[in-house]
């Protein structure tokens, strides 16, 4: 991200360099209020990133919003919070100690303070009183409670009231009567603190420039949008944190989108099955029937896919599926982030298998994945993983806009009567598996197709080249050394890894989704605070490429950064080359939580140490 | 020569893989009726995808329409593949071959869920109350009380499919038995004219392990206790009702499907309203009561909307034609969108 010129500030202030840390109670609607406050930041020009942290809860448990406002444009999360704004009674006690030395802490005035600091300003919140007279109805006062801390945070640090108001009017879809109540209760707020309220923190706002050029997005939207340009036809699905909202926002855009310009009719069929075996079922037999299809869950539901999924493998049918990755085994941790669902996929179902992943790094190319990842299914006749995970999926990411497709879709190997006709005259056999072209991928025909001989039966059990029952021990060995082949194949089509390379480079770095954005701190930390220069390799697909292997085996040492407990990517990469191995040193946690910049970057010089 | 349909096809054109299903098998006659009605009614082969879960049952589709698309699925997840690959094309008639076992054990969520949605699929369930190919288990429709080699004795009383179909608010539930052919050919017809979900549940003996004359799905007991709802005749649609042998005006009931084709109920015992979902669910206790093997339409109902009809698609080219300019949104749609976001 481009580095912006620091505005003259008053001496001692910290501008636009901060984290701020909401604590409330889930179920109040603080969300309305974070994203506000996040909205208004990035309206003023200046980088700003929101993580929620929720429990798996619909109402009264303790939730945390993080907010990271970086002039350098880095966006990971961070473990210090300048300033935490306290709501939640249930948690004052370790909100209150969360704050850093020197930091802020604004609370609700009616909360007991069990614990007094005098290192850090203390800003007390009139919230009931302003909340009472705001004039909401008294079903909505717990809502516009939570307006207050915005419009006293918006005088201490100096967000924009009119960018507020801008963010007020997006959130509310630009509906007068929510936005004047709200943003009524927000000026009275700021009205308060400015009469009651002595500055005596350094944090501080300043407009810049450094957000122009850029959406706020979240990553399931985004992967909704790239499967709708992607051209999708048919969705199965069933709920599961944290990928319900991928087809529930999908839902919204398929009238906008999706309108056939013919017959002005949709041309999306999304169906909710009643579990994920049912909507993986669907999918692969609207897959099996030519249609673009998808399916979106999690791990759990990944597991119960597991057999379909492995006939979709043996059978060759193409669809998309994409895994929102949280906490687990188990229910774990249904509404936290992590990267556990690596070696779960890559070796999925019964038997012999190989899986297609990609790993989207962030909502942008969450959207490009989204329509690449049908063309890809299409291309290879296999199901494609799309590996997203929570962060991903449900945070705002601060990105790039939305890139039209630069390629048209690729339909991959499919012959329809005319094309079986003109094989027949140029005496070319046609065999549902049959290998013609070398690259493991055969032809194929779908329903519909009235060529009297375009018919096969599709079968999960041993079948050859002609898609005829067999259980001859070298039919079975040929057919899967064949469907090998595409996986070989696979490596030389689906995107490369992204390489950024420092001069004199210590040693290596290996990381992949959601993980990038703390990888690049550290990465300048290491440089910049230690003098350690590093080379990146970010992986965007598995099979791996060439590229991988000569990264690899270009760095004595490489550090494969992930989410999880047992560095699974670590483990897919030592089993691509064994021979390098002992090269790949595993910086792997799983804790629920985005990685920060200072873990990666302490943990590296640990291991660097010993 | 051989006798061909209006179509110019033979009944060869409509043969599968020879059966490796046991000699006597019911399936094998089941298999034989489909084969004629799809003959008989002009379909082409091409018109019809067959589907099935795992099982005896399941194998049944190698067996037969060799010139139709099938896919031979996961146990008890026919419908889903099913309901997922016909949106493909509309124009295609639905055949899912199932079993007992398929649908009544780890199948029972999908077949009351592809019910509940009316997707368009002649539903089969070919019922033996056995695990044939697993070599003798109990199925969840198999008789209390039934004993079997190496299992014992079934303490457990079994699933009656239709009752399970008329609970899940089916649109057509018909029962039927494998020793009645004809009256199993006429209800393949009908329900191939049906825009819904319709459940056959035909009873098919297993002669490997499940045909001693005590027990309900076997010949013998089929063939002493079978009672006819009514005896049925089905005429497609534009032809004119020409009542066959002894059907008579007077004692008839008429059922119009969607699309004009007729099925002719002649009163047997009493005047039997397949219309009525309370009537047929009496019907079927009726008969568990008075230990008959009760066939025939015991319900329809030809107005509620299908599943495919649900989605309103373009329906001048199949799905899986449509071109890319019709599925990928227009290149000035994505700046509309990137401003939708923040």
């Amino acid at each position: 991200m481009a580095k912006q010129t620091q505005p003259a500030s008053a001496a001692g202030a910290v501008v636009n360099d901060f984290s701020i840390t909401v604590s409330t109670i889930n179920g109040t609607g603080s969300q309305t209020s974070n994203l506000t406050i996040m909205r208004a930041i990035f309206k003023m020009g200046i980088p700003v990133q929101g993580k929620n942290i929720f429990p798996s809860n619909i109402q009264g448990m303790p939730t945390w919003y993080t907010i990271r406002i970086s002039k350098d444009g880095f966006l990971a999360r961070r473990e210090e919070h300048e300033i935490v704004i306290a709501m939640n009674p249930a948690t004052i006690k370790d909100d209150i100690e969360d704050v850093m030395p020197g930091g802020a802490l604004f609370y609700a005035d009616h909360l007991k303070l069990p614990v007094q600091r005098d290192d850090i300003a203390m800003y007390p919140m009139p919230v009931k009183k302003l909340a009472r007279e705001s004039g909401a109805p008294t079903k909505l006062r717990d809502y516009v409670a939570n307006m207050v801390y915005v419009g006293v945070l918006a005088h201490i640090i100096g967000i924009d009231m009119d960018k507020i108001h801008a963010a007020l009017d997006f959130h509310f879809k630009g509906k007068e009567s929510p936005i004047n109540l709200n943003y009524g209760v927000i000026q009275a707020a700021a009205e308060w603190a400015k009469e009651n309220l002595e500055k005596s923190d350094p944090y501080r706002l300043e407009p810049m420039d450094a957000t122009k050029g850029y959406i706020m997005a979240d990553g399931n939207t985004a992967a909704a949008l790239g499967a709708l340009y992607g051209g999708v036809q048919f969705v199965g699905w069933y709920p599961i944190t944290p990928a319900s909202s991928l087809v529930e926002t999908m839902n919204q855009y398929i009238p906008k989108l999706r309108k056939d310009p013919k017959t002005g009719k949709n041309t999306v069929v999304v169906i909710q099955a009643e579990d994920e075996l049912a909507a993986v079922g669907m999918t692969i037999g609207a897959g099996w029937a030519g249609l673009r299809a998808m399916t979106s869950t999690s791990g759990a539901g990944i597991s119960l896919m597991a057999e379909f999924l492995g006939l979709a493998y043996y059978a060759e049918v193409p669809l998309v599926v994409w895994d929102v990755q949280r906490g687990s085994p188990s229910t774990g941790l249904p509404t936290r982030t992590m990267q556990g669902d690596i070696t779960q996929v890559a070796f999925l179902s019964q038997g012999d298998t190989d899986s297609i992943m990609l790993f989207p790094k962030d909502a942008r190319e969450a959207f490009e994945f989204g329509w690449k990842a049908m063309d890809y299914a299409e291309r290879l006749q296999t199901p494609i993983f799309v590996m997203s995970d929570l962060d991903i999926g449900q945070n705002q990411w601060m990105v790039e806009p939305f890139e039209y497709p630069d390629q048209p879709m690729d339909r991959g190997k499919i012959l329809w009567e005319e094309d079986l006709e003109k094989w027949e005259k140029a005496g070319k056999e046609w065999g549902r598996y049959l290998d013609v072209d070398g690259d493991g991928i055969p032809y194929r025909t779908v329903i519909g197709n009235k060529h009297p001989k375009a018919a096969y039966f599709t079968r999960g059990t041993g079948h050859d080249e002609f898609a005829r029952y067999s259980e001859d021990p070298e039919v079975w060995t040929r057919m899967l050394k064949r469907i090998k082949k595409k996986y070989e194949t696979a490596r030389g089509i689906l995107p490369k890894p992204e390489v950024e390379n420092m001069e004199n480079a210590a040693f290596g770095i290996i990381s992949f989704g959601s993980t990038h954005p703390a990888i690049e701190e550290a990465r300048h930390y290491l440089k910049e605070e230690k003098g350690i220069p590093t080379d990146y390799l970010r992986l965007r697909a598995y099979p791996f490429s060439q590229e991988v292997r000569d990264f690899i085996a270009n760095h004595e040492k490489v550090y494969v950064v992930e989410m999880n407990r047992d560095g699974q990517m670590r483990q897919l990469l030592e089993l691509e080359v064994p021979e390098m191995a002992t090269r790949l040193v595993s910086v792997a946690k799983g804790d629920g939580l985005p990685l920060t910049a200072r873990w990666i970057m302490n943990t590296i010089l640990e291991m660097e140490e010993e | 020569m051989a006798k061909t349909n209006a179509i110019g096809l033979t009944v060869k054109d409509y043969k599968g893989a020879p059966t490796t299903l046991c000699q006597g098998c019911g399936h094998n006659s089941i298999i034989s009726q489909i084969i004629s009605a799809v003959f008989e009614e002009n379909i082409p082969p091409e018109g019809v995808v067959k589907f099935s879960g795992i099982g005896c049952s399941s194998k049944a589709p190698t067996y037969m329409l060799g010139r139709s698309f099938g896919f031979n699925g996961l146990h008890g997840r026919m419908p889903s593949l099913a309901t997922g690959a016909l949106f493909g094309d509309l124009s295609l008639i639905g055949i899912g071959m199932s079993g007992d076992g398929d649908s009544a054990a780890i199948g029972m969520g999908q077949f009351k869920h592809v019910i509940r949605r009316n997707m368009p699929l002649v539903y089969i369930v070919a019922n033996n109350g056995v695990y044939g190919l697993t070599k003798g288990q109990f199925s969840p429709t198999a008789d209390r009380g039934l004993k079997l080699k190496k299992q014992g004795v079934n303490p457990f009383e079994p699933v009656d499919i239709c009752m399970e179909a008329l609970a899940s608010n089916a649109t057509f539930v018909a029962r039927s038995f494998a020793g009645d052919p004809k009256q199993v050919k006429t209800l393949i017809k009908a329900a191939m004219h049906h825009k819904g979900i319709a459940i056959l549940d035909i009873i098919s003996p297993c002669v490997s392990f499940n045909n001693q004359p005590t027990t309900t799905h076997s010949y013998e007991w089929g063939k002493q206790h079978e009672v006819l709802l009514h005896e049925m005749q089905f005429v497609p649609n534009a032809k004119e009702i020409m009542l066959q042998g002894e059907m008579q005006p007077g004692e008839i009931r008429e059922i119009t499907m969607h699309d004009g084709s007729t099925l002719v109920l002649k009163q047997v015992e009493r005047d039997y309203d397949p219309t009525d979902r309370f009537d047929a669910l009496r019907a079927l206790e009726e008969a568990k009561q008075k230990h008959i093997l009760l066939t025939g339409l015991l319900y329809i109902d030809t107005e509620r909307p299908a599943l495919t009809d649900l989605y309103e698609l373009p329906d001048d080219t199949p799905f899986n034609r449509m071109e890319e300019q019709r599925l990928r949104p227009a290149p000035e749609s994505i700046q509309a969108i990137n401003d939708m976001m923040f």
